[in-house]
């Protein structure tokens, strides 16, 4: 059963071949034995992951299921959740039990999900290889030499091997379209205010966004339908209406406008990925979409642009982690100074520190307008690139990553390399645009994904790409091998 | 510097510049991003939820209500009100304050450019008015607070106030002495109260303000180096802390010396202001929009109907006061200084039959001076207002005298009921009976040869001696215009 999705899971569970206990068993069974080889979970929930199931089971034997009822999955270490341990990924947090739980939580488990732990990331999310985690590295399924990417690597991992056959993502700067491309699955961030932030601890308030990782698109509009809406408790969440992501999966792709930024294509990328890219692009040719050369031409600024905007949100949104109500604290500090420098101090680790003093000194008095007014300027003149380019076309399209997953240790050294590897996804969370990265093939035995931007609020559209793409396709059923 | 320098500089005239920031809590019933209760009193962190106690993960929600008090404010000060205000983030470490930065209004305050009239004592006896301008009112957060007793070498930190709603409204830099200072600071108390925004209790710290004070040689256009004066929770402490620190910087710049830019602290046991930190160890907040909020925009129809919404305010009520009842400004000003008094006074005038002098003078006087006496607030008067127009009546319908009044006053205050009840019960009514008066003061004659002798003899201030003890053999409830004229009659005057 763990090679099924959660289409056929539900089914099977409707059609009461299995149970969800069973199923829920299955799974945890699945972690017991591959999570030590990958470390992707950080916090095993499988006595409450029980309780859940056994519940789930009650309703589909009342007969009261919906699509997701009695669906084991895994939370990324991000959101909150009542009575378990939340850290971020981090030692600040290695203590932390939350007191409440993210909106997301609670209506994932209100549509009857089963959660059986909690996923490994970056610390604070900051990170492209999950290598900055307090509680180490995520190994790749794929090639357990490789990163799984990040900062959702966690969340990828536990999809690709099949641990569970859906999780939950953050993407600030690529968090779920780079991992998912480096694990071959099928991950979706939506458009900004799309999902409530409400008890997803904060890494940059204005690019943070939530979404679903699973093995295909259809998956993932059924997760997304049931984690979007507004939230009262977020006041930047966006009050529109949730389109049903499952009707118009099956829409035909004739006459689809996709567009392929030059910029995406240039130097920096990999030949091989740019060749597997090349191959799907020819594959919606042949479904019937027109392909359409366009220009986003301040992709250049958006790294810069990014390493500016979300350091200096991060500098502030972790100043809460001082060592005073929650968290880490120093032990015998001798004065108030001393508590916030060596609870934060021994805390937080290197990458979480490095932003933290970019983005203070980008806040500083006299570097303010320099750096991140500035950034906010770009900030505009990269949303306006989409927005002339949706003018033209419906979609655009290209590499989520310029390489495939790199080796662990390879990057990290070299902290400008890592952010480089993000290019192709950062300037979609500037504009709080919506984008997917689905698995479009290989190079060697890694992964590559296919990026899919779309319009605002357009996630039924890219789904719909995406589906149609793997109707005809079968990049999103491979398994790395030791983990069929 | 030279002697002769010196002495030049003592011979100058200063003149003292100051701007105040006032911090008033808005009486919102919740939070200003949380759902938590904002009662005063309640046990230590007891009333912070887990968006006030800055938990991973939380977001805040601006209370609609907030903004509707901070509006009110702006447009009864005649300010503008922004169409599009924003939320930034002041960041600076504090156990008070949860999440490393308190949510305000930096660059786009929801309120900015109006003005406020105080009135002022030309030292004359007249009463001028000034202007004072309004640069801006924003709304803010409040932090937890800090307790330092109790712990043993250790602090403890009590979130309650953490997140309460306040509004931080600056002056221009337009006072002129401790005085004007105090009246303005007191014009915007009288003004948050009448607006019902505000419960202006000072000792609660709903109602507190920052001093900024300079000195100037007199005629110089240019501002000289400012200190802030921080946290000051009382009119009289806020007059001696800028009084102290005329004294203060005077003395220095006489002496040659300068003022230099920092932050100070008023100790209220030693009346004096001491230095917090200077402007070099001034923090760097790293202001910032808050991403987690979105900007506030308000359209004029939210505007104009919340102008409906405002009450006849301090000034507006002060004219009419004028024009309606015939009041001097003076007195009309002490009787809107706040809405109940004011409100008081109407009622009393109301039952008083339209006796609005005779009202306003028991009001302001004899009223006033037994509340002060025992402490109390006029809303907590012992006497009601309906009561005192009741008794006032009795005055002026010549049932008692204005000194028996006095007697009639104090039995109510004491509870022995309405004035009608008192002067029935005690026999106070006054006697008109021209006979009863004439026996008391043929008695009085009689009994007073000498007197008389002497009176006719020349010596009219004797009749007051007349006057008085036909008032005593009347127990003084003779009316005094009856009593004189009979008298007079009767001494052949």
């Amino acid at each position: 059963m763990h090679n099924k999705t959660i289409v056929e899971l539900s089914a099977d569970l409707h059609a009461k071949k299995y149970s969800s206990e069973e199923l829920t068993r299955t799974f945890l069974a699945r972690i017991d034995k591959f999570n030590p080889q990958l470390n992707a979970l950080v916090t095993l929930t499988g006595e409450q992951a029980l309780t859940s199931a056994r519940h789930a089971d009650a309703q589909l034997a009342r007969g009261t299921a919906g699509p997701l009822t009695g669906i084991p999955l895994i939370q990324k270490d991000i959101f909150c959740t009542l009575g378990v341990k939340t850290t971020c990924g981090s030692k600040m947090l290695d203590n932390f039990i939350a007191p409440y739980d993210a909106t997301t939580v609670i209506k994932l488990k209100d549509a009857g999900t089963v959660m059986l732990g909690k996923a490994n990331m970056d610390e604070f999310a900051m990170g492209s290889s999950n290598e900055t985690s307090f509680y180490g590295p995520v190994r790749n399924p794929w090639d357990l030499n490789a990163v799984p990417g990040g900062s959702s690597g966690g969340s990828a991992a536990v999809v690709a091997a099949r641990l569970a056959p859906a999780a939950t993502g953050t993407d600030t700067g690529g968090s779920i379209r780079q991992p998912a491309a480096l694990c071959g699955i099928t991950g979706i961030k939506p458009t900004y205010g799309r999902v409530s932030r409400y008890g997803m601890i904060a890494f940059a308030s204005s690019l943070d966004q939530a979404g679903p990782m699973a093995r295909s698109a259809e998956d993932c509009a059924i997760l997304l339908g049931a984690m979007a809406g507004f939230d009262a408790l977020d006041s930047t969440s966006v009050d529109t209406p949730v389109p049903d992501y499952r009707a118009n999966l099956n829409n035909p792709l004739q006459g689809l406008k996709i567009g392929l930024p030059r910029e995406y294509f240039g130097k920096g990328l990999d030949a091989q990925v740019g060749k597997v890219i090349d191959d799907a692009i020819k594959q919606y040719r042949a479904l019937g979409a027109e392909i359409v050369d366009i220009t986003l031409p301040n992709t250049m600024l958006s790294v810069p642009t990014y390493y500016v905007v979300a350091p200096a949100e991060c500098s502030s949104n972790l100043s809460r982690f001082d060592g005073v109500r929650f968290g880490y604290r120093c032990t015998d500090p001798k004065d108030l100074a001393d508590l916030y420098k060596r609870s934060r101090g021994e805390g937080f680790g290197a990458e979480v520190k490095r932003r933290i003093m970019i983005g203070t000194y980008a806040l500083s008095a006299g570097y303010y307008d320099a750096y991140y007014l500035k950034a906010q300027q770009l900030r505009r003149l990269i949303s306006e690139d989409f927005t002339q380019a949706f003018k033209q076309v419906d979609v655009i399209m290209g590499p989520t990553s310029p390489t495939v997953a790199f080796n662990l240790g390879e990057k990290l050294a070299d902290p400008v390399t890592m952010y480089l590897s993000d290019i192709y996804t950062i300037a979609v969370n500037l504009a709080g645009l919506p984008g997917m990265s689905i698995p479009a093939g290989f190079v060697g035995q890694r992964p590559v994904g296919l990026q899919i931007i779309g319009n605002y609020f357009d996630e039924a559209r890219l789904l719909n790409t995406a589906h149609k793409y793997q109707q005809v396709t079968d990049w999103h059923q491979r398994a790395p091998e030791g983990f069929k | 510097m030279a002697q002769q320098q010196i002495e030049i500089l003592n011979k100058m005239e200063w003149e003292v510049v100051i701007g105040l920031e006032i911090h008033a809590q808005l009486a919102t019933k919740s939070k200003i991003f949380s759902g938590a209760a904002t009662a005063y009193g309640a046990a230590p962190n007891t009333q912070a939820c887990v968006v006030d106690l800055g938990m991973p993960g939380v977001l805040p929600v601006l209370n609609a209500e907030a903004v509707r008090m901070a509006v009110k404010f702006g447009l009864a000060t005649g300010c503008k009100i922004a169409p599009r205000s924003v939320f930034a983030r002041k960041n600076y470490f504090y156990p008070d304050l949860p999440k490393g930065y308190q949510i305000s209004q930096y660059e786009l305050p929801i309120v900015a450019q109006g003005t406020l009239e105080i009135q002022l004592d030309d030292g004359a006896g007249n009463t001028i008015g000034k202007t004072i301008g309004i640069t801006r009112a924003h709304l803010e957060e409040d932090a937890g607070k800090s307790l330092h007793e109790d712990f043993h070498d250790l602090t403890g930190v009590d979130l309650n106030r953490a997140g309460t709603p306040l509004l931080e409204i600056v002056s221009e830099p337009d006072l002129r002495s401790a005085k004007e200072a105090v009246a303005y600071m007191k014009k915007i108390h009288s003004l948050v109260r009448y607006l019902e925004i505000c419960d202006g209790n000072m000792q609660e710290g709903s109602f507190r303000c920052d001093a900024n004070v300079s000195m100037r040689p007199k005629g110089q256009g240019k501002f000289g180096t400012r200190a802030e004066i921080k946290n000051i929770n009382s009119f009289r402490f806020v007059e001696r802390a800028i009084n102290y620190e005329i004294e203060r910087q005077t003395d220095l710049l006489e002496r040659g010396g300068t003022v230099i830019q920092e932050t100070r602290l008023y100790d209220a046991n030693k009346d004096e202001t001491r230095s917090m930190r200077s402007k070099e160890e001034a923090m760097d907040y790293r202001y910032f929009p808050d991403p987690d909020l979105l900007p506030v925009i308000l359209d004029d129809a939210f505007i104009e109907a919340t102008r409906k919404t405002l009450p006849e305010l301090p000034d507006e009520k002060r004219e009419r006061f004028v024009h309606q009842f015939g009041l001097t400004p003076y007195d009309a000003s002490v009787l809107t200084a706040s809405r109940e008094l004011a409100d008081f006074f109407e009622v009393t005038e109301k039952a008083s039959g339209g006796t609005a002098k005779l009202a306003a003078n028991w009001v302001m006087g004899d009223l006033s001076g037994a509340l002060n006496k025992a402490n109390l607030d006029i809303t907590a008067s012992p006497v009601t207002a309906h009561r005192l127009g009741g008794m006032i009546q009795r005055i002026s319908d010549n049932t008692i005298s204005g000194k028996i009044a006095k007697e009639v006053f104090e039995a109510m205050w004491n509870g022995e009921g309405d004035a009608d009840t008192v002067i029935e019960k005690k026999g106070l009514k006054q006697v008109t009976d021209t006979g009863a008066i004439e026996a008391a003061i043929n008695a009085v004659v009689a009994n007073n040869p000498k007197q008389l002798e002497q009176y006719h003899g020349g010596q009219e201030k004797l009749f007051g001696f007349f006057v008085g003890q036909a008032m005593k053999a009347t127990q003084g409830k003779a009316n005094p215009a009856l009593l004189n004229e009979l008298l007079k009659k009767k001494l052949g005057g």
